[in-house]
């Protein structure tokens, strides 16, 4: 017979500012300890040396700041709270994040935000290839630039680039919407320009003040669905 | 999934230190590589000498006892080759290490005239390459890498997909004076391009799809092509995943596939240019807090020359 036992809760008291030495303890042991954090709680990681899985699965309203630069899948499945990362991150940074706040203060590698249903992911500096891959709802706004195949098969939230996306940019996408300030090398399958309303300046404007940044909103382009995947079409009917 | 970490040392008063650098970043990657790994150093005391080609043989037995074989090659060796070669032998970790005055080409027929079982598995005037099965670790510190200086250094972690896990199918793969290169990803069109190297007359030690890639970079570079101009045309010809490093004598090159899904990471400073499959392979190296971190762009081939 197994016996389970609860986890011992680590007494923190709440707003208090509790440090996790990576050179000392385990990612396992920060995120155990995380796991078990309350609301308001503040946690200072030092020492992350680039370890893979740091601040994952966060569902309490608390705040991580990670001094250096994380591996892979830093704050993964993130639920509730606010981390930052100041430094850069590995591949699949906040990873289907569904609410909550994730920043990065350098740059983010590959498949940043994918598959994100909720929340906002700010990248101060550049994302590389696959940025919002599958986005289903997630915000995303990068200061730099962003690589090739970004908000691949994205179907809601929204993308905004400061700087310039790389090649095929939305390809398949649905209904997610992509805001580019500099140029796009060539966007992807059923990927459009489209007017830039009213509506859409705000969105922008709100989404930019919400990642700290002043960029103006007019200087933006729009890209989203062309909707032309959405169906099948009689003319490609000899292609089966 | 496989591991790469690579170093390029700019400033000469860290060559002592190459070996227990690349050490370091090699700890990173195992997990990416846990069933073989292969080293690179260059310019490395004891193991290479100027003026000196060295060939690096697969294996510690060569046929006899440890015991008899710095006596036994050398002996052979002498055999065959002109006066003053000064031939000689030794055997470091599970890789043996024969060098003599002479051409490499020279040797190379020696070798292969008096230990016909031989596989090299590298070959120049700078590099000595050492591979083998087993933890990545257990191989760096039975051939003694955390000692040993040198100007560059490169280690492989693999985790086989194309081919067997040998000491054979390891990386790095040198087939040319000086050269190495290692492989994370797989090349999807391998036979095609083997089959058209053979028709060049170029012979394969093993059925590694890596391989066709080493031996093709050497094949361009043999055709005049600078090092950056042969990796262009690699990724003309061969498809597939890859990161590539590519180490010469005096040059190291990174270059991704346009798709770029495998991963890597560069670190750049006055002192040294150190490229990895995982940014936690670089974060132990001295300075790395202030050195220029990217990850260098899909399709695009990155040379550093000392």
């Amino acid at each position: 017979m197994v016996t389970l036992t609860a986890p011992e809760v680590p007494t923190v008291d709440a707003l208090t500012d509790t440090t996790v030495d990576l050179g000392v303890s385990s990612v396992r042991e920060l995120n155990q300890a995380i796991h078990n954090a309350v609301d308001g709680q503040s946690w200072t990681v030092t020492n992350p040396g680039g370890k893979h899985s740091l601040a994952v699965g966060i569902d309490a309203d608390i705040n991580v700041a990670i001094e250096g630069h994380a591996g892979y899948y830093a704050a993964g499945m993130h639920q509730k709270g606010n981390v930052t990362i100041n430094g850069n991150a590995g591949v699949g940074l906040a990873e289907n994040i569904m609410s909550g706040r994730v920043h990065v203060t350098g740059d983010a590698s590959q498949s940043a935000a994918a598959t994100g249903h909720g929340g906002l992911v700010v990248i101060d500096g550049n994302a590389g290839a696959r940025c919002g891959i599958s986005m289903k709802g997630v915000d995303i706004v990068v200061g730099g630039n962003i690589g090739h195949m970004s908000a691949f098969m994205a179907q809601a939230g929204r993308l905004v680039v400061c700087g310039d996306a790389g090649d095929a940019l939305g390809d398949s996408i649905y209904e997610a919407r992509l805001y580019v300030k500099g140029t796009v090398a060539s966007l992807g399958a059923d990927c459009i320009e489209k007017p830039l309303r009213e509506e859409h300046l705000a969105e922008l404007a709100e989404l930019l003040a919400a990642a700290g940044r002043t960029d103006n909103p007019a200087e933006f382009k729009r890209y989203g669905s062309a909707r032309n995947l959405y169906h099948f079409h009689v003319d490609n009917s000899t292609s089966y | 999934m496989c591991g790469i970490a690579a170093l390029q040392l700019r400033n000469p008063s860290l060559h002592p230190q190459m070996g227990s650098l690349l050490s370091s970043m090699l700890c990173q990657i195992v997990d990416r590589g846990p069933d073989s790994a292969g080293l690179a150093v260059y310019n490395t005391p004891g193991l290479v000498s100027p003026g000196t080609s060295t060939l690096s043989l697969l294996g510690k037995d060569q046929g006899m006892t440890t015991a008899a074989i710095t006596a036994g090659v050398a002996a052979l060796l002498a055999g065959v080759l002109p006066a003053g070669a000064a031939a000689a032998a030794r055997v470091v970790g599970d890789t043996t290490l024969v060098s003599a005055a002479v051409g490499t080409d020279l040797l190379v027929k020696a070798v292969s005239e008096t230990l016909p079982g031989a596989t090299i598995i590298g070959r120049g005037e700078h590099v000595a390459v050492m591979k083998s099965v087993g933890h990545p670790m257990e191989i760096a510190a039975e051939h003694g890498l955390e000692a040993m200086a040198g100007s560059q250094g490169l280690s492989h972690t693999r985790m086989a997909t194309e081919s067997a896990v040998t000491a054979g199918g390891s990386h790095p793969f040198s087939v040319a004076d000086d050269l190495c290169l290692v492989h994370n990803g797989s090349f999807s069109n391998h036979a095609t391009v083997r089959r058209e190297l053979k028709r060049e007359g170029v012979v394969f030690d093993s059925e590694n799809d890596t391989e066709v890639g080493a031996r093709y970079v050497a094949s361009r570079l043999r055709q005049g092509d600078t090092l950056e101009e042969a990796l262009v045309n690699l990724g003309k010809v061969l498809d597939g995943f890859y990161t590539l490093v590519v180490t010469t004598a005096d040059s190291m090159a990174v270059v991704r596939d346009p798709i770029a899904c495998k991963p890597a990471i560069i670190a750049e400073t006055d002192d040294y240019v150190a490229m990895a499959s995982e940014y936690r392979a670089l974060a132990g190296l001295p300075g790395i807090n202030n050195a220029r971190i990217f990850e260098p762009e899909p399709g695009k081939v990155y040379t550093w020359s000392l």
